[in-house]
C-alpha cells in the first residue's frame, strides 16, 4: 500500500491516522524511517556491546606477559572481530544508518526518506551481513584473523584458509552495499524533500555533514568491494590479482583497501562531529558560532580525507611520501576550524551541563589527543618509528572512541526524548559519563608510552622484563572501568522503562525542526511547520523576540550573544 | 537546486584538480583511476542538475523566503508498510551464504529474490503514482 503525502500547511488540526501492523510484523514489515532507524540503532548496539566484551578478552590477555586466557589463533580472531565489529557494524550503521536515518528527515521537515522500501532493504542487509561475519565464530577453522584491514597475502587462501575469511568477506560485500543504498537514499531525501524555506545553507549541521558523509560512503564503498571481490577471486578462482606468483601486486590490495579505508574513518567521524555540533549550541543556549566555517569546514575535511589513503602505507616504500604527508597535516585545518568554533559556541553561553553536554565535551577532549597525534603520525619519519606499535592503536581509538562513543552516546541521550517520548535519569546519565571519561584516559594514554617503548600491536604475548606489564595492567584496568560505565546506561534504560517520566516535544528548547514534532513523531512525521527563516526555525518559532540573525554578506550586525540568556516563554 | 549542482561540481573539481597533481607528481596508476573515478562521480550528476537548475524556476527548498504553504500539495507516494525489502533482503542473504554453505541454497534464495522482484512491482502498481 502507497499513500500519497502532502506538505502540511501551517496549524493543520487532524493529524494523519494511520493503521499498521504492530509487533514482530511491523518490524519486519516497516518502511518507515524512524522504525528502520531505531532497528539500526539497536542491532549496532547489539554489535558495540559483542565487540566491547572481545574487547575486554583482548584486554585481559594483555594483563601478564605470557597470558593464557586465549590461544595466539584465538587472540587473532578476537582483534580482528573486534575491529571489524566496531568499525563496520557498529561506528558507521550506528551513525550513518540509525541516527541519520531517523533525524535527517525530521531535520529538513520531511515525510519519510525518499525511497523508503530501498531503506528497508538497507536495514535487512545490515542484519544479513553483521549475522554472516559473527557466522565465523560458528565453522570450522574460526573466524576471520587477518585483521580488520585483510592484507593480502595473509588474506589468500594458502595463509588464511577455511570459510571464516570467506563469510568475513561477504559480509562486507552486504554491508557495503547496505550502506552505498543508504546513501543515495540519503542524498535524494535532503536534496528533494526538504520543507520550503530550507535553503541548504539552512539546514543543520549534522544533515549537512550527513550529506557530505553521504557522498564520501558514494566515492568509498564500491572502492571496497570491488578489492574484496578480487580477494574472493584470489581466494576461490585462481586469479593472481594480489599473489607475487601469477604476477600480482599485494601492495594493489593495501591501495585499494585504504582508498575506501581513509574515507571510511571520517564515514565514522563527520556524523558524530554533526551531533556534537547539534548539542552545544542548544546546551549552551546560543546560535551556532560560524554556521558557513563548519560546513565549509566539513566539506575539506571530507574531501582531503580522500586525498590521503596511502599514508597508512608510508612503511611500504612504494608511495609519495611528500604528498600524503601535506594532504594529511592539512586536514588539520578545517578540524582546527570546528574545533575553535565549537569553542567560539560555547563561549559566552549560559552552559547548560547535561548529560549529552558533557559527552560532546568528552568527545572534544578525546579527539583532540587523538587528532593530535595523528598529525604526528602523518610525518613519515615518526610515522616509519611508530607504525604497527601500540602508539598508533592508541591514536586510533582515541579518534575513533572519541568520536564513534563519546559524540554518540550524546547523541544518543540528546535524542532520547524526541524517540521514546520520555526522558533518562539526569544522575545515572552523568555516573555513566565519568566512569567513561576516566576509564578511557586510563585504558588509551599508557598505549602511548607502550608504543614509544616499542610493543607492537595485534601481538598475543610480549617478552617480560622489557617494563611493559605494568603500563598493560594499567591499560587494563582503564578498559574494565570503561565496560563498567555501560551498566549505567543499561540501567538508566531499563528505569525510563519501568517509570517513565514524559519528556514533552522539545524538553532542550532545541534548535532544528526534529524538535517541532511530536515525541515520538506520528506516522509521516509532522502535522504542522513553523517557517523556516534561519538554520534555527524552532528556536525562531518559540522566541520571537530573539530571533537569529540571519548569516550571509550583510550578517555584520549580529549582536554578541544573540539568542542567549534565559528561556523566553 | 544550483547550490545542489555547484556542490556536486565541486567534488569533482577537487578530484579532478588532486587527480592530475598526484598523476604528474608520481605516475602511480591505481590511485589515478580511483581519483578518475572520484571526478565522474561528481560530475555527472553534477551537471546534469547544473543543467536543469538553469532551465527551472527555483523550488520553494530553494528560496530563502518562500512559505510553507508555497510547498503546499502532494509531495509523493510513500509506502505504508511492505514485506517485500524483507524478503529481498533475506534471499540475497541465502544467495551469499550458498558460496559458503552449498550451493542447494540459491534455490530457496533466487525463489525470494524473484518474488521479492514480482512483488514489489505489483505492489506499486497497485498503489496509484508510484
Amino acid at each position: 500500500m502507497t499513500t500519497l503525502v502532502e506538505r502540511p500547511v501551517v496549524h493543520a488540526e487532524h493529524p494523519e491516522h494511520h493503521e499498521g501492523p504492530t509487533g514482530l510484523l511491523k518490524w519486519m514489515t516497516s518502511t518507515d524511517h524512524k522504525v528502520i532507524g531505531m532497528n539500526y540503532i539497536v542491532t549496532s548496539l547489539v554489535m558495540f556491546f559483542f565487540a566491547g566484551i572481545m574487547a575486554l578478552v583482548i584486554r585481559t590477555q594483555l594483563t601478564v606477559p605470557s597470558g593464557a586466557v586465549v590461544s595466539n589463533q584465538q587472540f587473532n580472531e578476537l582483534f580482528t572481530m573486534h575491529g571489524s565489529l566496531m568499525l563496520y557494524l557498529f561506528a558507521g550503521p550506528f551513525a550513518f544508518g540509525g541516527l541519520a536515518n531517523y533525524i535527517v528527515p525530521l531535520q529538513v521537515g520531511a515525510p519519510d526518506m525518499a525511497f523508503p522500501r530501498l531503506n528497508a532493504l538497507s536495514y535487512w542487509l545490515y542484519l544479513s551481513g553483521s549475522i554472516t561475519m559473527m557466522l565465523g565464530f560458528m565453522v570450522a577453522g574460526g573466524a576471520a584473523a587477518f585483521g580488520w584491514v585483510a592484507y593480502a597475502p595473509l588474506s589468500e587462501a594458502t595463509f588464511s584458509p577455511g570459510s571464516g575469511p570467506d563469510l568475513w568477506i561477504l559480509a562486507l560485500a552486504l554491508t557495503g552495499f547496505s550502506a552505498i543504498f543508504t546513501g543515495v537514499n540519503l542524498v535524494t531525501t535532503i536534496f528533494y524533500l526538504r520543507a520550503p524555506g530550507m535553503t541548504m545553507f539552512r539546514m543543520p549541521i549534522f544533515t549537512w555533514n550527513m550529506l557530505v558523509t553521504a557522498i564520501l560512503i558514494l566515492i568509498a564503498f564500491p572502492v571496497l568491494t570491488a578489492a574484496v571481490v578480487m580477494l574472493f577471486c584470489d581466494r576461490h578462482f585462481g586469479t593472481h590479482i594480489y599473489t607475487v606468483q601469477g604476477g600480482g601486486v599485494p601492495v594493489l590490495y593495501q591501495n585499494l583497501f585504504w582508498f575506501f579505508g581513509h574515507p571510511e574513518v571520517y564515514i565514522l567521524a563527520l556524523p558524530y562531529f554533526g551531533i556534537a555540533t547539534e548539542v552545544i549550541p542548544v546546551f549552551s543556549r546560543k546560535p551556532l558560532f560560524g554556521y558557513k566555517g563548519m560546513a565549509f569546514a566539513t566539506m575539506s575535511i571530507a574531501a582531503l580525507s580522500t586525498g590521503v589513503w596511502a599514508h597508512h602505507m608510508f612503511t611500504t616504500g612504494t608511495v609519495l611520501l611528500p604528498f600524503f604527508s601535506l594532504l594529511s597535516l592539512l586536514i588539520a585545518v578545517p578540524t582546527g576550524i570546528k574545533f575553535f568554533n565549537w569553542i567560539g559556541t560555547m563561549w559566552r553561553g549560559s552552559i547548560v551541563f547535561g548529560t549529552p553536554m558533557l559527552f560532546s565535551i568528552g568527545f572534544l577532549f578525546a579527539f583532540l589527543m587523538g587528532g593530535l597525534t595523528g598529525v604526528m603520525l602523518a610525518s613519515p619519519p615518526i610515522d616509519f618509528v611508530t607504525h604497527d606499535t601500540y602508539f598508533v592503536v592508541a591514536h586510533f581509538h582515541q579518534v575513533l572512541f572519541g568520536s564513534a562513543v563519546f559524540a554518540g552516546f550524546s547523541g544518543l541521550y540528546f535524542w532520547y526524548p524526541k524517540f521514546f517520548g520520555r526522558m533518562y535519569n539526569e544522575t545515572l546519565g552523568k555516573l555513566h559519563f565519568w566512569f567513561l571519561f576516566i576509564g578511557f584516559w586510563v585504558t588509551f594514554m599508557p598505549q602511548y608510552e607502550l608504543g614509544l617503548k616499542g610493543m607492537p600491536r595485534r601481538v598475543a604475548t610480549y617478552p617480560a622484563g622489557l617494563g611493559w606489564q605494568n603500563l598493560n595492567i594499567v591499560s587494563t584496568v582503564g578498559a574494565f572501568i570503561i565496560g563498567f560505565s555501560f551498566v549505567f546506561f543499561l540501567v538508566n534504560l531499563w528505569v525510563s522503562w519501568r517509570k517513565p517520566v514524559p519528556a514533552g516535544d522539545n524538553p532542550w528548547d532545541a534548535h532544528a525542526l526534529e524538535w517541532f514534532a511530536t515525541s515520538p513523531p506520528v506516522h509521516h512525521n509532522f502535522t504542522k511547520l513553523p517557517p523556516v527563516r534561519s538554520e534555527r526555525p524552532v528556536w525562531d518559532f518559540h522566541h520571537p523576540d530573539a530571533r537569529t540573525i540571519e548569516h550571509g554578506h550583510n550578517g555584520h550586525g549580529q549582536l554578541v550573544g544573540t539568542g542567549a540568556g534565559p528561556r523566553q516563554d | 537546486m544550483r547550490i545542489e549542482a555547484l556542490f556536486l561540481i565541486g567534488v569533482a573539481a577537487f578530484f579532478g584538480l588532486v587527480g592530475l597533481i598526484y598523476w604528474f607528481w608520481g605516475y602511480e596508476q591505481s590511485g589515478t583511476a580511483m581519483l578518475l573515478g572520484t571526478t565522474l562521480l561528481g560530475l555527472l550528476p553534477g551537471t546534469y542538475y547544473f543543467w536543469w537548475s538553469r532551465r527551472m524556476k527555483p523550488r520553494p527548498e530553494d528560496r530563502s523566503d518562500a512559505s510553507i504553504e508555497d510547498g503546499a500539495g502532494v509531495i509523493g507516494s510513500f509506502p505504508d508498510s511492505s514485506v517485500w525489502p524483507f524478503v529481498l533482503g533475506m534471499g540475497l542473504f541465502l544467495v551469499v551464504l550458498s558460496i559458503v554453505f552449498g550451493l542447494w541454497l540459491l534455490a530457496p534464495g533466487f525463489a525470494l529474490v524473484i518474488s521479492a522482484a514480482v512483488g514489489v512491482t505489483v505492489e506499486s502498481r497497485r498503489g496509484g503514482t508510484v
